[in-house]
């Protein structure tokens, strides 16, 4: 049991909040760049894990389980969210033949 | 002299950024599918390092496993390749990795000076193993235990939800 502590001996806390902060960004940046609806949702679940990352590094580092059980609660959500989200999509190609999110901009004003 | 908890952390940073850096640029979805997968496990591997074993076996089976699959899934019904891959103009592609670079710019320079090392002094690390399944599992049913049952009526609706969504029309 004292791997824990030798990580956290070693390795500062803000090493993690950077980690997190880099593949947030890198999410961000693939919801902004990629047309690709599967695409789109592959960058938030990656921003998703960045912050789940965040949550468990802050609960070790602070020895608070709260932390851990809100990532598992996380993790429920995100699967909820693909699954619909997911069944939203095929449903859309079935419609209109296309995965390019740019065709579906009927909601705009 | 680098120690070995320092050269994994280092080693599966690396590996994270390069593969999430990856998924973004690569052409082929089938290719995104499998760099986020090594992306998770890379995470997953962090987890480890945490001593949080049960979110390690958690993300490998939900995410790497589950989730996964289900986008291997539909890419496979999809027919998705290479070819149908739409694209952006050069313009917005630049304008996008211009404003990722700049909110990661605005985050490091907004959490660069913060004190967390001298907030948590070493001494304060009580228990080690709140990681393992046996003190999770006791968090979670006793303090979390309304959120948990919530969360399974969330699942029940998302499950109903999918499958009125992906049913074909009878008529």
């Amino acid at each position: 049991m004292n791997s824990i502590n030798e990580i956290i001996r070693t390795i500062p806390l803000n090493y993690y909040i950077f980690l997190s902060a880099v593949l947030f960004c890198i999410g961000v940046m693939g919801v902004l760049l990629r047309r690709n609806i599967i695409i789109i949702f592959m960058c938030v679940e990656l921003m998703l894990n960045a912050v789940n990352l965040l949550f468990t590094a802050f609960s070790a580092y602070s020895s608070d389980p709260a932390g851990q059980v809100f990532v598992f609660f996380v993790m429920v959500v995100a699967a909820a969210e693909i699954a619909v989200g997911l069944a939203i999509l095929v449903m859309i190609y079935r419609n209109l033949k296309t995965i390019d999110i740019d065709q579906l901009s009927r909601l705009k004003w | 002299m680098y120690n070995i908890s320092e050269v994994a952390f280092y080693g599966l940073s690396t590996l994270a950024i390069f593969s999430a850096l990856m998924v973004v640029f690569s052409r082929n979805p089938v290719h995104s599918v499998l760099y986020l997968v090594v992306c998770f496990f890379a995470i997953s591997g962090h987890f480890l390092l945490l001593n949080a074993q049960f979110l390690f076996v958690v993300n490998i089976i939900v995410y790497a496993g589950a989730i996964m699959v289900l986008f291997l899934f539909t890419i496979m019904m999809l027919n998705l390749n290479r070819e149908s891959e739409p694209h952006k103009n050069i313009i917005l592609k630049l304008a996008a990795v211009v404003s990722g670079c700049l909110l990661l710019l605005v985050l490091v320079a907004a959490l660069k000076g913060a004190e967390t090392t001298t907030a948590m002094p070493i001494d304060a690390i009580k228990d080690p193993n709140i990681g393992l399944v046996k003190n999770l599992g006791k968090e979670l049913f006793t303090r979390f235990v309304l959120p948990f049952e919530i969360s399974s009526i969330l699942f029940i609706a998302a499950m109903v939800g999918t499958v009125m969504l992906g049913k074909k029309k009878l008529t």
